[in-house]
């Protein structure tokens, strides 16, 4: 039973909010350093853009949607009421006001600085103390999910935790963690710059601090759909989830591994020893291993579903899939851009062709295809699954749903594929102004307006996702019943203590943490003249 | 649950987890600081101690060999962003003393009509260190040099703070609605020059950089072709020699007239 149905609906709405009015700057960016575009603009005003695109889409969208979907989680897996719901609101307020106050800097162009913050840039501190609310508040959602947890495994001791709050606390742990490189870089390295107490930055740890960061991030965005897909997807098509320890091991490995990899983000910088960046190398590939697992488990669960529904043969099973569900269609859709993306990672991380694709708009594409693409499609799903729910109301139109599904996969695919190409040919990445009548340039013209009209495929479905959420609104009142996640094949009455704790885990990760990020860190705190006089972005003018 | 506690060398899932976790965070270890440096003949490394402390980061003394040097002053002050922006009453009031010197050249408000520059509201750090440049002889200009020759850093500060505080005065040829070339705006990525806007204003100051707006045409052209040719190389890491190089004939006769133009 959903109780807190306004907690849950308010973050989902800002969510959504904030991400269409991101989604319509990704595609004037788009179109505006594209060749469609043919009148001088100010450039400023493209990394104006960029920085509030990143910020909402990086940091602002998705810890809304895990947030959000966190604690309907909570109360749908646990069967009662979220404790402290109250703290839950302030939590919500506060990343609401971080949000507002990191934006207001951005849009007078006081803090064009990007999302990466790239020291040593520095812009107005209302952009920073901003993003560092926006992360206090999730931390607050952190202790609330542990609560939460702590307390139903009290009252039901030696029961095994449900599956999807599992994996959600699980996620909580990762991003409590993960986010300290961000804040510690934030609070002891940027903000006294850019306070005026101090006039130079050490640039290279900020870096690696951040870098503590951007890896485990992304599984942070991850996790959601990882959720969606083993505990709704199987509901959803009427089947069972294959296996329930194997998805508790999935997301176990990625508390463990997601954090010591980091560095995988600074193949290219001097100020990391090349001894370290072959151990986060090393970790890196065990971070593919979560991911195939799921893979595996996922089809698995598709093809008893089929069979149940009387599909056969090796293959034609596939085709006795409920296609016209809008569940079903978005976790295929996301399992094709989920390979595809994935492929293109496993070349980022091997160190030599990162150099050819480092900082190119490969990079852009990639990101946007597997977090664009693969991730936030179940963020639409989850928000499909979810509404009626909430709202009380049927959502039932199936039709618009798998067009807005079909066009976003489209969409993605034709921005994506060309955004890879132009970075093999070596477009470089956050630039505002390309001169395509050059011979150089030229060949690149085509792709880049290809993409271009990709991104207008991604706005308008975009513009459909929120119709439907909207229609949703009004639709015919109708009780929706209790909310269910998928039941596994063979549940246990009793599983290890490991698959229903996170103490080892915890311990593991931030073991691992100490082992591959100690000795860099403490190596640049302790040397002196490391840093740079600080750039401030936007002074003078 | 489990019978057994956790934390626990009994536990199966305590001893394999961590064992293996271990033995592959100790195996990469061995790997990337031990092996793989060893396996590099260009890294000359001494044994595995040097290996370890070069995989790890540690820096090691570059090879003594003595710099080479060139042939000419380059200019020895730092840029920062801070720098003299905050400028105090006393010291404008000095400078103010000290500029009647430069009046008959720059003009008694800091406006000439003799193509020398206009320093009236040139940032105090760019006056600063032009000075600076031209008295140890990292700048050089027959005119301009003996004056800079005797200041003392006090003075030079003093100057600049004055001109800073001097309302800019828009030249005769004012015309804010010329359109800007695109050298300014975009800059030409091809040829290695960023936008003129994205250090000069409009965009973006960058330290260091000087206020054109109002300058002479004349002295405009002359400075880009002065960086052009080499005459002029006081600028700090070669940031304007770098453009000037790839500017056209005709792309600096267009800027020279806009920045004329500009307030
Ligand atoms: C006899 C004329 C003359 C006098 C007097 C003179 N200057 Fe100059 N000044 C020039 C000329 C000409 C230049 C341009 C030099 C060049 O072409 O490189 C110049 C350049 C400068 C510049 C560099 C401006 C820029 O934008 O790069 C500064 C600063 C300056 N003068 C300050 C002073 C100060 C301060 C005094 C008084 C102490 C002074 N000048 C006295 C003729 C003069
Ligand atoms: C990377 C930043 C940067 C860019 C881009 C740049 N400049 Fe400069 N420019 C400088 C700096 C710094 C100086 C001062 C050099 C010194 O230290 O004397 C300078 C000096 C000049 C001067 C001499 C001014 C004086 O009063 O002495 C002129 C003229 C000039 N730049 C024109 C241009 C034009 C035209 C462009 C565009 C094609 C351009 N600059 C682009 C940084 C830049
Ligand atoms: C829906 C999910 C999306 C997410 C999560 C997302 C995320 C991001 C992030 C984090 C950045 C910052 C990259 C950087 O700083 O280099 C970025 C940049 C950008 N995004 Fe998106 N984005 C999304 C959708 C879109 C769409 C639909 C478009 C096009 C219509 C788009 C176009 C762009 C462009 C052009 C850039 C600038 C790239 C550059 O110049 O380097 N984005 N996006
Ligand atoms: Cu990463």
């Amino acid at each position: 039973m959903l109780t807190n149905k306004r907690l849950i609906a308010a973050h989902f709405w800002l969510a959504f909010i904030v991400f269409g009015a991101a989604l319509v700057l990704g595609a004037w960016q788009m179109f505006v350093r594209s060749p469609l575009n043919t009148w001088h603009f100010n450039p400023e005003f493209y990394y104006r853009s960029v920085t509030a695109h990143g910020s909402a889409m990086g940091y602002v969208f998705p810890t809304l949607i895990a947030m959000g979907f966190g604690y309907a989680i909570t109360e749908a897996s646990l069967a009662k009421a979220l404790v402290g719901r109250r703290w839950a609101w302030a939590g919500f307020f506060l990343v609401a006001i971080g949000a507002v106050v990191a934006m207001i800097p951005v849009s007078l162009g006081l803090a064009s600085v990007l999302y990466t913050f790239y020291p040593p840039m520095v812009g107005n501190p209302f952009y920073y103390i901003g993003v560092v609310m926006v992360v206090v508040g999730s931390w607050i959602w952190v202790a609330l999910m542990v609560i939460n947890f702590v307390i139903w495994k009290r009252d039901n001791p030696g029961k095994p935790v449900p599956l999807a709050m599992y994996a959600n606390v699980a996620g909580c742990l990762l991003w409590g963690w993960t986010a300290v490189g961000a804040a510690l870089e934030i609070l002891f390295l940027i903000l006294p710059v850019a306070l005026g107490l101090k006039s130079t930055i050490d640039a290279g740890l900020a870096r690696v601090f951040f870098s503590w960061t951007l890896h485990a991030i992304v599984y942070f965005w991850l996790i959601p759909t990882y959720i969606a897909y083993y505990t709704i997807f199987p509901r959803a098509i009427g089947g069972r989830l294959y296996s329930d320890a194997m998805a508790r091991i999935s997301f176990i490995m990625f508390v463990v591994v997601a954090m010591p990899i980091g560095v995988h983000h600074l193949f290219a910088d001097p100020q990391v020893g090349a001894g370290f960046k072959f151990m986060h190398s090393v970790f890196t590939g065990l971070v593919a291993l979560p991911t195939l697992l799921t893979v595996f488990t996922i089809c698995a669960s598709a093809e008893i579903a089929s069979r149940l529904r009387g599909g056969r043969g090796a293959f034609g099973w596939i085709g006795a899939l409920p296609w016209s569900n809008p569940i079903m269609l978005a976790t295929a859709l996301s399992l094709v851009m989920l390979g595809f993306g994935g492929a293109g990672g496993l070349i980022n991380m091997s160190y030599q062709l990162d150099a050819t694709v480092h900082n190119t708009q490969w990079i852009t594409g990639h990101f946007h295809l597997i977090f664009g693409g693969a991730i936030v499609i179940m963020y639409f799903a989850i928000a499909y699954d979810l509404w009626p729910h909430l709202t009380g109301r049927a959502l039932d139109s199936f039709g618009m749903m798998c067009t807005q599904l079909w066009l976003w996969f489209i969409g993605m695919i034709v921005t994506t594929f060309p955004w890879h190409y132009v970075g093999i040919l070596g477009m470089p990445r956050r630039m505002a102004y390309y001169d395509y009548a050059n011979p150089a340039i030229s060949p690149q013209a085509l792709s880049v307006t290809m993409s271009a009209i990709g991104g207008f495929i991604l706005l308008l479905s975009g513009l459909l996702f929120l119709l439907v959420l909207i229609r949703g609104q009004f639709g015919a009142r109708g009780e929706a019943g209790a909310y269910r996640f998928a039941v596994p094949l063979h549940m246990p009455a009793r599983i290890p203590l490991a698959l229903n704790s996170f103490g080892l885990w915890l311990a593991l990760m931030v073991g691992l943490t100490v082992v591959n990020y100690g000795f860099p860190i403490a190596q640049l705190m302790a040397l002196n003249e490391t840093s740079v006089p600080a750039v401030y972005v936007g002074a003078g003018r | 649950m489990s019978d057994q506690p956790l934390f626990s060398v009994r536990n199966p899932w305590f001893g394999i987890s961590v064992g293996v976790t271990a033995a592959i965070a100790v195996l990469s270890a061995v790997a990337g600081l031990i092996w793989l440096p060893l396996a590099q003949p260009d890294l000359k490394l001494a044994g595995v101690w040097d290996a370890i402390c070069s995989a790890a980061g540690v820096p090691r003394a570059a090879v003594q060999e003595a710099s080479i040097k060139p042939d000419f002053k380059t200019s020895n002050v730092v840029m920062t962003s801070e720098m003299l922006t905050k400028a105090d009453q006393v010291s404008i009031g000095r400078g103010a003393t000290l500029a009647q010197r430069c009046a008959i050249c720059h003009g008694p408000q800091g406006v000439s009509d003799a193509h020398s520059p206009n320093l009236a509201g040139q940032f105090a750090a760019v006056t600063y260190k032009e000075l600076n440049d031209f008295k140890t002889g990292a700048r050089v200009s027959v005119v301009m040099s003996p004056f800079a020759a005797a200041m003392s850093d006090q003075d030079m500060k003093d100057v600049a703070a004055y001109y800073a505080f001097l309302p800019r005065v828009p030249s005769n040829s004012l015309d804010t609605g010329r359109p800007a070339p695109a050298v300014v705006v975009t800059g030409a990525p091809m040829r290695n020059i960023p936008p003129c806007g994205s250090c000069h204003g409009d965009i973006d100051n960058k330290a260091g950089s000087p206020w054109l707006g109002g300058q002479s045409a004349v002295y405009i052209k002359a400075q880009i072709e002065a960086f052009a040719s080499g005459a002029r190389r006081n600028d700090i890491s070669e940031q304007m020699r770098n453009i000037a190089r790839q500017m056209t004939a005709e792309e600096i006769d267009q800027v020279a007239h806009y920045y004329e133009a500009q307030p």
